[in-house]
């Protein structure tokens, strides 16, 4: 294709990526680099149902007048994405010098919120993606040998859970595997421990996040790989019949190496959702013991009673650098072989 | 301290013969649209505010337990999402930090509603909002269980432990006390009442320096642990109304939740074996302390500075005519402790008298409470789940403050 062409071509998606992607974040980056302006203060006499006290309130005026001379706030450089609830150099610096082994330095850095909320969001991603291939493959693999008149019906219900809203689905999740629940109830009289609590167990609930992020995502691998199947050439599956291949050789040989790069596609868009992982903590409220980078951005803006703009810009920041490495290796090796290609 | 019950009394005690002559009630244009709390007695008031916006105008509720989370932003608009916000001792200093509430002088001037001066919140000589109902958490029991044992109703936390320690060592229930420890605002507050308790102070004096790190955050942790491991395993998911279907259930022997819940406790839905057997005990105090381990809240409605004049003053006309209804009051007499005039006073108001006459502090009215509250929030949780010491969590609960006030311009 001409430049020219590809040009205008590509010019409207182009012009609305800026509008819509680049901008917000441009906005968002000069956003994270301010904080708000200094809350004045003034004494005041306070009456109420229980009697008058004298208290201090924010004086409005005075700080109404501070924002209207700098409507962004302070400046403030990268002091955000360096304080303890992000980056936290200072923190992990100290820790360093005063920790005496590995572990407890580990646990000292694990515990501050961009840490903690870090290693889930990684866990997650790492511990959702591959079997969301794996299963994906075998269900799209299994309806594909189906007879005609079943499968429409099937492939409905096997993306379902596509289908349900996360924050539903989690919820409904939710109310089953609670103590008294069919899926928790059930759970306990196996194990024979009256205790036993899927909500209050961080590693518990870790594992219950992970099961709905595969059941939740599945669907997704599944219609891709399905759809990849209905392009498998099939004289050469024909010619490895009459080799007298297996069913398992015929699908190792010829029907993977054909999907592979239909794999690497599905691994990629499931690092970047799952990477941005947040309804399903909600509908479990599992807030208390799993926290992600989303999350985190969302306590910023709605769990404070005032928003705190600058340190969700900065953790969207970041989270949007997280991404960028993540996807890095896989972007490479595509472009490889893109080249190799050609 | 005198004053308070002397104010609270008088709010029962005044025998009003005659009520509801001039309520401000109908008015005739405009639209209100209003944003509150979501629990039982705020729906009964509702039904009354309601009815005093009559036919005339457009009239919209919101009621979500989120409310907290989302005044602040949709105040800030203008015009603003909402016309009228109901608000607390807690939650009208965040609105008031970014001068979100209209004063309401005028309004009361121009229509004279019938009010107990002790309804007028005034903050540096202007009224921003109207009280109409006082509320605090304390205990409540199940008599029959506690006779049963043999157990008196404690009246501290140690007995508290001991009483739930004994039923479930009884084998009659696994998990017998319950308390609001849902991560976030809920935890947040369990730890406020028992600092409180404890007799701490959450700001260097005269600072917005946090306090919490110390022998009595620590002591008020460690109840709260001790608590925790008496209640139901989830009890990290469990927010009041949560408390109170298990309460309902027949879980519960003993409970730490607001006197408000009343209302929907002693109604005549669900076990009626269990309500007749509910009864509602003062606040036990802790840690050898005299005061209550709780905290005093009032309810009120406030009127939203970005809204029209128009729908101002139609939603200050509906709501000030409920907050003044002596026949609302007097209808549903033990849903709270109403602090509408001529009240004759109900049966379930006892704890909360109690708890100001025995010096229990209001919620802490500091501009910078709400980021103290948020930070609480979150940290504590790893403690209860026994991954941290009770110090470590302080020291994270102060490091996360410091953070977010120096953002928000407070440090």
């Amino acid at each position: 294709m001409p430049h020219k062409t590809f040009f205008w071509f590509f010019f409207p998606t182009g012009l609305a990526m800026i509008l819509f992607i680049g901008l917000p974040i441009v906005s968002s980056f000069f956003q994270s680099l301010h904080i708000e302006n200094q809350q004045i203060l003034m004494e005041v006499e306070n009456c109420d149902p229980f009697g008058c006290t004298t208290n201090v309130r924010v004086d409005v005026e005075a700080t109404e007048k501070l924002k209207e001379e700098n409507p962004l706030g302070r400046f403030n450089g990268f002091g955000t994405y360096l304080d303890r609830n992000h980056l936290a150099f200072d923190e992990i610096g100290e820790a360093w010098s005063a920790s005496s082994s590995i572990g407890e330095f580990k646990d000292i850095v694990l515990n501050l919120p961009f840490y903690k909320a870090l290693l889930f969001t990684l866990t997650f991603c790492f511990a959702v993606t591959p079997p969301v291939i794996f299963f994906g493959f075998i269900v799209a693999l299994s309806i594909n040998t189906l007879t005609k008149r079943l499968k429409g019906l099937i492939v409905f219900g096997t993306i379902l859970p596509m289908i349900v809203t996360p924050l539903i689905g989690s919820l409904v999740l939710f109310w089953m595997i609670d103590s008294q629940g069919i899926i928790g109830a059930s759970i306990k009289i196996l194990l024979g421990d009256p205790n036993l609590s899927l909500k209050s167990s961080s590693t518990l609930t870790w594992i219950t996040l992970i099961i709905y992020g595969i059941w939740h995502n599945t669907p997704f691998a599944f219609i891709v790989f399905y759809a990849a199947l209905q392009t498998v050439p099939q004289d050469p599956i024909e010619a490895a019949l009459i080799d007298g291949a297996s069913r398992f050789q015929r699908v190792r040989y010829i029907v993977i190496p054909h999907l592979y790069p239909v794999a690497t596609f599905i691994m990629l868009i499931c690092l970047m959702d799952n990477f941005r992982v947040f309804e399903p903590i909600i509908g479990f409220s599992a807030e208390g013991v799993a926290q992600s980078l989303s999350w985190m951005i969302y306590q910023d803006l709605r769990n404070e009673n005032k928003m705190l703009f600058g340190s969700a810009g900065a953790t969207s920041m970041l989270t949007i650098i997280g991404i960028a490495i993540l996807l890095t290796p896989v972007l490479l090796r595509t472009w490889k072989e893109f080249r190799t290609e050609r | 301290m005198k004053k308070i019950i002397i104010a609270l009394m008088l709010s029962f005690m005044t025998s009003g013969a005659f009520a509801g002559s001039h309520t401000p009630c109908g008015p005739t244009e405009g639209s209100i649209n209003i944003l509150a709390n979501e629990f039982n007695t705020y729906r009964i008031f509702m039904d009354e505010v309601k009815s005093c916006a009559g036919s005339d105008v457009d009239f919209s509720v919101t009621h979500s337990v989120d409310h907290n989370k989302l005044q602040v932003a949709a105040l800030s608009a203008n015009p603003s999402e909402f016309s009228a916000k109901l608000v607390t001792n807690g939650s009208i200093t965040p609105l008031m930090n970014d001068g979100l509430l209209r004063p309401l002088d005028d309004l009361i001037a121009k229509y004279n509603p019938n009010l107990n001066d002790n309804q007028k919140i005034s903050i540096d000589g202007k009224i921003y909002a109207v009280a109409f109902m006082a509320n605090a958490q304390h205990l409540w029991y199940r008599e029959s269980i506690l006779d049963e044992l043999g157990i008196p109703v404690p009246s501290t936390y140690e007995e508290v432990i001991a009483a739930a320690q004994k039923i479930k060592d009884s084998g009659k229930m696994a998990n017998p006390y319950a308390g609001a420890f849902k991560s976030g605002w809920n935890l947040g507050q369990e730890f406020v009442n028992m600092y409180l308790g404890h007799g701490g102070e959450f700001f260097k004096s005269g600072t917005a320096q946090p306090n919490v790190n110390n022998e009595k955050g620590v002591a008020a942790l460690n109840v709260i642990k001790s608590l925790t491991e008496l209640s139901n395993p989830d009890f990290l998911t469990q927010d009041t109304n949560a408390v109170k279907e298990e309460w309902e259930s027949g879980n519960v022997a003993l409970m730490h939740v607001w006197n408000s819940g009343a209302s929907s406790l002693l109604d005549d839905e669900g076990d009626q074996a269990i309500r007749a057997d509910t009864r509602l005990a003062p606040s036990p105090s802790v840690g050898g302390g005299s005061i209550p381990a709780t905290t005093l809240w009032w309810d009120g409605i406030a009127i939203a500075t970005n809204t029209s004049d128009e729908n101002a003053e139609a939603s200050f006309r509906a709501l000030v005519g409920a907050a003044s209804s002596a026949e609302l009051a007097n209808n549903y007499a033990d849903a709270t402790v109403w602090l509408i005039k001529d009240y004759k006073g109900g049966n379930t108001a006892g704890p909360v008298v109690d708890a100001a006459s025995r010096g229990a502090s209001p919620y802490p009215s500091f501009p910078h409470m709400s980021l103290l509250h948020g930070a609480l929030s979150t940290e504590l949780v790893e403690f209860l789940q026994g991954n941290e010491s009770a110090e470590k969590a302080l020291a994270d609960v102060e490091a996360a403050y410091i953070a977010k006030a120096t953002e928000q311009g407070f440090l």
